[in-house]
């Protein structure tokens, strides 16, 4: 509701925007849309920074194929999206992508008088329960990975979303890495044909129907099952080492990756090595031009992100998001500077211009 | 209007062209009206049309319509299954809607005494008012597990049995499902059924009731030989509102139907529907196919739409027909 209702405000936002972004000299609001999986932590900073700045960021939750709808139609500053966007595709539009936050997905489960981290799953077994070959609860693949654990002869229903999502893009990258068949018969995609199961709206569906439902199997966000007190599992990583759903271990996902060696930062932090990663870790990226239509606008996105980067990690915690760690956040700003130019070729953004508290 | 009468000299005054200017204004703005809504309506066709080309291009209208695979990473779509979801789910609703609204609207013409009539009456009206997102959420959240939990096992063991209907009901109860959907339609769609028929009930002449009375009818004849044939067209026309709002509802449905994009013989399954497709996956849905995919189910609905519309009218013309051929 809350996101139709944000749509919709969009499209009146947007016509209104031009105003603001056509006048160079001084911007006083920057406007951006797309991926509805951020935007509770960039209305906090959104917030904050106005206090600050007196700038005002009007961010659109329309979803990330929406975003990027907008910033190719060029009618937005900035668009956003949960998964980043093809190298070819960037290259084709002159665009740039960074990641500006993280998030996890979390394996969710109906198991009445199961705790939460009790069960444990690797990723082929993960893969066989969601094609829909695992269907009891008690079958060896589990019970091999779970001796202490008594599970019931109870049939499994998986619960997937309905709705095309960046939680789902980042669960099923996991999937069609750590499994041959998954990549072979599903794929991986914003929404993709699920081989099983019933499917929930948005997070909150995915939650009510794995809570309504005895011996489910979903997957949310992971702010999302921390709020909600969901029964998670523990997965095994790319270690070989089972893993809990934290912050710490999202973080240790991001800081193992080699984002030097991704072009474009197109880099999906699922199954990453290292002793304490989370294995479906992912995350959330800004997409702007790089050859800047209105430079005043553009530095002013800029600002705002790197402000965001550098003052907004305790908020982003607070809310069970990640933040960058410093060593991305370098990498980005740099980047920043090497890449997004005016139209005579002069930087946009340099380091100097970094917002002070 | 004294002054326009000045005799008979014939030459018309002022007021008198002023009267005609504001009848022709009148017309055109009337025209216009009319006028614009067969034009919206044209539009509508022809942007639906464009905007699925990319998609029956590639995959043919037909094949469109009788593949059910729905798979955005190898970009393949096919309608079926959220064609039968929405038909399926529609019809159930009627099935359960049409002869209680019947019942409401029969006690309330015939047998409720007065003061009861109104009260009942209101609240009909009262439930034609809350928005779908109520529906779907109470389906979710209290219908659903109680259907589940009681009365799916109850159906599993009674029509289940069955031979040939048996297999419909046998699926493990989850509560939600294209059933679930259906139900939820089905109370969604009763107000407006039932407060139409009531109206046109009530349009029946208290001398033609009261004479088949006279003559030593009981209740139920007077309805089944006097009022419903008297009534039947208004009636109808209640009965293509609640079907028109049962395959375009969205909200309540996308929260019971379960959405998945899989054919099941079991009703008890979940599926999904055109409405509640689209609405899923709009947002996300890039590449062109994918979302040509989505505006041509759009299409598809309108054009069910239109044929249960051209349909039902065409009954309604023959019903007539037939009632005229009769002697009176």
């Amino acid at each position: 509701m809350l996101k139709q209702f944000a749509s919709s405000v969009a499209v009146v936002a947007l016509s209104l925007s031009f105003v603001s972004s056509a006048n160079a000299a001084d911007v006083t609001q920057i406007n951006g849309a797309g991926a509805t999986f951020p935007y509770p932590i960039y209305a906090k900073w959104a917030s904050a920074y106005q206090k600050e700045t007196g700038i005002k960021l009007n961010y659109q939750s329309i979803g990330s194929g929406g975003g990027i709808k907008q910033i190719k139609k060029k009618t937005v500053d900035f668009g956003a999206s949960d998964a980043p966007m093809k190298p070819e595709e960037l290259d084709k539009y002159g665009m740039i992508q960074w990641p500006q936050i993280m998030g996890g997905v979390v394996p969710v489960v109906n198991l009445p008088g199961i705790e939460s981290g009790k069960i444990h799953l690797d990723g082929k077994t993960l893969a066989d329960i969601f094609l829909g070959r695992i269907t009891k609860w008690n079958d060896k693949r589990i019970t091999a990975l779970n001796p202490n654990v008594k599970l019931p002869d109870h049939k499994i229903t998986v619960v997937h979303r309905s709705d095309g999502s960046g939680t789902t893009f980042i669960f099923t990258n996991y999937l069609n890495k750590v499994s041959k068949a998954w990549a072979d018969k599903v794929g991986n995609a914003k929404a993709v044909s699920w081989p099983a199961g019933v499917g929930g709206k948005g997070n909150e569906g995915v939650a009510s129907y794995v809570s309504r439902i005895g011996g489910s199997i979903g997957y949310v966000e992971y702010a999302y099952a921390l709020q909600n007190k969901m029964t998670y599992t523990l997965l095994r990583n790319k270690d070989g080492k089972y893993v809990a759903p934290t912050a710490e271990n999202f973080q240790a996902a991001a800081a193992g990756a080699e984002w030097g060696k991704a072009k474009n930062y197109y880099l999906i932090l699922t199954d990453q090595p290292g002793e304490k990663s989370w294995p479906i870790t992912g995350a959330s990226f800004i997409i702007v031009y790089k050859q800047a239509q209105h430079p005043d606008s553009a530095r002013a996105v800029l600002k705002f992100f790197d402000w965001a980067y550098h003052h907004g990690g305790e908020m982003a915690n607070k809310l069970d998001y990640v933040p960058m760690p410093a060593k991305v956040v370098n990498m980005v700003e740099n980047t920043w500077t090497k890449s997004i130019h005016t139209a005579s070729g002069e930087p946009v953004w340099t380091s100097k211009m970094v917002v002070q508290k | 209007m004294m002054n326009t009468v000045t005799g008979n000299t014939g030459v018309p005054v002022p007021n008198r062209i002023a009267g005609s200017l504001g009848d022709r204004l009148f017309h055109g703005v009337a025209w216009m009206a009319a006028v614009g809504v067969l034009l919206v309506l044209g539009a509508i066709i022809v942007m639906l049309t464009i905007g699925a080309s990319p998609a029956f291009e590639k995959f043919g209208f037909f094949n469109f319509l009788s593949t059910a695979e729905w798979n955005p990473v190898t970009e393949m779509f096919g309608g079926l299954s959220p064609l039968v979801g929405t038909l399926v789910s529609s019809a159930i609703a009627i099935l359960i809607g049409l002869p209680v609204s019947f019942g409401i609207a029969l006690f309330i013409t015939e047998m409720a005494p007065p003061w009861l009539k109104r009260p009942v009456g209101t609240a009909i009206e009262l439930l034609a008012a809350i928005p779908s997102i109520i529906y779907g959420m109470w389906g979710l959240f209290i219908f659903a597990p109680f259907f589940a939990d009681h009365i799916q096992p109850l159906l599993t063991d009674t029509l289940g049995e069955l031979p040939l209907i048996g297999a419909l009901f046998q699926d493990p109860p989850l509560g939600i499902s294209v059933f679930t959907a259906g139900i939820i339609l089905a109370i969604m769609i009763i107000p407006f059924i039932a407060s139409v028929m009531r109206d046109v009930f009530e349009t029946v002449p208290a001398e033609l009731r009261e004479s088949a009375y006279g003559v030593g009818s009981t209740t139920w004849e007077v309805v089944w030989n006097v009022v419903l044939p008297m009534t039947k067209v208004g009636a109808m026309g209640g009965v293509m509102l609640g079907l028109g709002r049962a395959l375009g509802e969205t909200m309540a449905v996308t929260f019971v139907i379960g959405n998945a994009h899989k054919l099941h013989l079991g009703l008890f399954e979940p599926g999904n529907s055109i409405a509640s497709t689209i609405a899923n996956e709009f947002t996300e849905a890039d590449g062109e196919v994918y979302t040509a995919s989505l505006i041509a189910l759009g299409l598809i609905l309108f054009i069910i739409t239109f044929i249960v519309l051209g349909l039902a009218k065409i009954m309604l013309l023959r019903m007539a027909a037939r009632q005229e051929g009769r002697p009176a």
